[in-house]
């Protein structure tokens, strides 16, 4: 059994200007052990998604599925999610700098989670678990920092803490939400280490949000690409990186500086991403698509591509990946003959 | 963190001392000649002129200024009892005779001879009870209605608890006081329930509920005002504390609502809140003068309209030293306690 599964996850707002659909059908497992990497730009509804999830949006309506252990975390009352909260999945967000709270020692808020959860520990056991966790996460004499506040720590010792203080109870989930994007490259590298050691050691399986295509390379198993709502594309690692099927997958991964080799200029994904009040018709990457043709007007549905279970992803392109090749080439030659006249004139 | 207090403190006295010489300057340079001079104003209408020049030398009022500010500071010397009130003391708790540490004199009233000190002994415990209980009582209205509104922002509560606000924001101490003396004593005690009588102040050593009976309504004229801000200010700063990130952690973290809200976020939030409470509480040590009139309480305000409309200077000072001086205190102790509740402003 998947220690996390989600079936169909749907999260709407209300809002003055219309109904805002944040996720519109999200379905992913995840494995004990395993690390799941949610990528997509802002807005994509990877965040909204997990805190929808941990019963941390508010608002909103909620529908689908998600069993945790078996237990399905949308229909808890608020007791039940409270004790699942920071005891079964640790959560870590992506500003360190404003995620721990500023007037209390960084020791205190570690000791506090313990103790909210475990009423038997003893403040000193926790005060002596809170050095270790800091120790295990690589801050230099833990024993003296653990009663620094926050604002002594510089901004990968704050995510480090973070992370200390979601796995002080030993989650079987952590739920880590862009946890490098506002730390320096030196340090995001670090921090990926730290989680990734504590992953191998504690046997924690890790959701890892990120916009960055680098993080996923470094730690994830399994890949969700996400756009505006929905998944686009689902497959394990490598497949995502080199047999990847959703031209929105490759948009990605082209507009990345290191793929690609000897290519000079970047080339961006043109537009912007759609509202999610007022979603185009059809596929929503259908007007950045540079492949788009007329069945683009209909939806495309997850399907199975070049007979692997295990990946899937909505696009019309052939699921045959011989066939896509030769029908992508065919639509790039069309918008090739679509503009040489107007390049001649 | 000493240091720091030491400058604060030093800062303090300077800022007492330059309210002091100013308010004495203004006075005496537009009271020392004329119709309208102290002199004057002292031997009433039908005074004759050695009258007059004998009041004159008595409070030494045409002395140079600099030696009356000196008198001021330090006492007359060599003063005797023959030649008017004795005043060998001046508002510095040093220098005089025939003790040289005293505490500071503030010399006696010039229209009927009373002793400041005694007199303003008498009408501080009347404002400080006042302010004392208006305090606790806005405190606790504006806090709780706050919190309760940032909770649920937009809630059918919330909007009342703004429009309450709003109604009392806008209305005069002085209107809502006669409505309350007309409604809760007037009509109450006509009716035969005296719950609420009015007009005299009971001292809290002699009897605590008395006290307290007494000063309900004046506490609740001044309070209601107040409380308005404070319930718009700790909506706001709750609402804005709620949405911060370390909330989210706080919450991810799996602890109870409740223990999110007030010891995450209520202290948080606390931090303007107890400025802007300094402040408010300081300036009304110095005297709730429309409130103090409406109730005819005789505080500290009621003597310094008094004083200032029979030009009584030594009142007038005297009054202004402890406004001040609690004004410098008040905001001494807001910043203390800003070093106490965020440790990013804590100095070493």
């Amino acid at each position: 059994m998947a220690l996390l599964e989600v079936t169909d996850l749907t999260v709407s707002f209300s809002t003055p200007d219309g109904t805002l659909n944040a996720v519109r059908g999200l379905s992913f497992t995840v494995d004990e052990g395993q690390t799941l990497g949610i990528v997509g730009e802002s807005g994509s509804g990877k965040s909204v998604s997990t805190q929808t999830i941990m019963g941390l949006t508010r608002g909103a309506r909620v529908g689908g599925q998600a069993l945790f252990e078996g237990h399905d975390l949308l229909t808890m009352n608020t007791h039940q999610l409270q004790a699942i909260r920071g005891a079964q999945v640790g959560m870590i967000f992506q500003d360190p700098l404003s995620s721990l709270h500023p007037y209390y020692r960084v020791g205190w808020q570690i000791i506090e989670m313990i103790r909210s959860h475990d009423k038997s520990t003893s403040k000193a056991q926790a005060k002596a678990r809170a050095i270790e966790l800091l120790r295990l996460v690589g801050i230099p004499q833990p024993d003296r920092r653990v009663s620094d506040f926050p604002h002594q720590f510089s901004g990968g010792m704050r995510q480090r803490a973070m992370i200390a203080m979601a796995m002080a109870l030993n989650p079987k989930l952590l739920i880590a939400d862009e946890p490098t994007t506002a730390l320096d490259v030196t340090v995001q590298a670090q921090v990926l280490q730290v989680m990734k050691r504590l992953q191998q050691e504690f046997g924690t399986a890790i959701i890892m949000i990120t916009h960055d295509l680098g993080v996923i390379a470094d730690v994830a198993d399994d890949v969700v690409v996400m756009y505006a709502g929905k998944a686009m594309e689902h497959a394990d690692r490598n497949t995502i990186f080199y047999k990847h099927h959703n031209p929105y997958t490759e948009g990605l991964l082209l507009s990345l500086p290191a793929y690609g080799g000897e290519r000079e200029r970047l080339l961006p994904i043109a537009g912007q991403p759609p509202s999610l009040i007022t979603l185009p018709q059809g596929c929503p990457f259908r007007p950045r698509c540079p492949y788009a043709f007329d069945k683009c007007m209909e939806e495309p549905p997850l399907v199975e591509i070049a007979g692997d279970p295990e990946h899937v992803s909505a696009c019309w392109l052939p699921p045959d990946m011989k066939k896509r090749e030769k029908m992508r080439q065919q639509l790039l030659d069309r918008d090739k003959a679509a503009t040489a006249p107007a390049a001649a004139r | 963190m000493v240091r720091f207090l030491i400058r604060r403190v030093m800062l303090g006295i300077l800022v007492l001392w330059l309210v002091t010489l100013a308010v004495f300057f203004i006075f005496f340079d537009l009271n020392s000649s004329g119709p309208e001079s102290v002199a004057h104003r002292l031997g009433g209408r039908q005074a004759t002129p050695q009258t007059i020049k004998l009041i004159e030398a008595r409070l030494h009022l045409k002395d140079p200024l600099p030696k009356q500010y000196w008198y001021f500071l330090f006492g007359y010397p060599g003063q005797d009892v023959a030649n008017g009130p004795p005043r060998n003391h001046g508002i510095l708790p040093i220098g005089g005779s025939p003790h040289f540490f005293h505490t500071p004199d503030l010399g006696y009233s010039y229209i009927n001879g009373e002793n400041v000190n005694h007199k303003l002994w008498i009408a501080f415990p009347i404002t400080f009870s006042l302010a004392i209980g208006a305090a606790v009582l806005w405190l606790g209205m504006g806090l709780l209605s706050g919190i309760w509104s940032a909770i649920r922002p937009r809630s059918l509560l919330d909007r009342g608890f703004t429009l309450t606000a709003l109604f009392f924001y806008s209305f005069p101490t002085f209107v809502l006081g006669y409505v309350l003396l007309l409604l809760l004593y007037y009509y109450l005690t006509k009716a035969g329930h005296a719950w609420f009588p009015a007009g005299t102040y009971i001292p809290f050593t002699s009897d605590p509920w008395q006290w307290a009976r007494h000063l309900l309504l004046p506490w609740f004229t001044l309070a209601a005002v107040t409380a308005a801000a404070y319930t718009r200010l700790t909506r706001g700063s709750m609402l804005d504390v709620l949405g911060e990130d370390y909330i989210r952690t706080a919450r991810a973290k799996g602890l109870p609502e409740r223990r999110v809200v007030f010891r995450h976020g209520l202290r948080a939030a606390l931090t303007p809140i107890v400025t802007q409470f300094g402040i408010d509480l300081g300036s009304l040590l110095g005297g709730a003068i429309i409130t103090e009139k409406v109730f005819s309480l005789p505080g500290l305000g009621y003597e310094a309209v008094a004083a200032i409309t029979s030009n009584d200077l030594p009142v007038i000072i005297g009054v202004v030293v402890i406004a001040t001086t609690a004004i410098v205190a008040a905001n001494l102790v807001v910043d203390v306690l800003y070093a106490v509740l965020d440790p990013r402003v804590r100095l070493h």
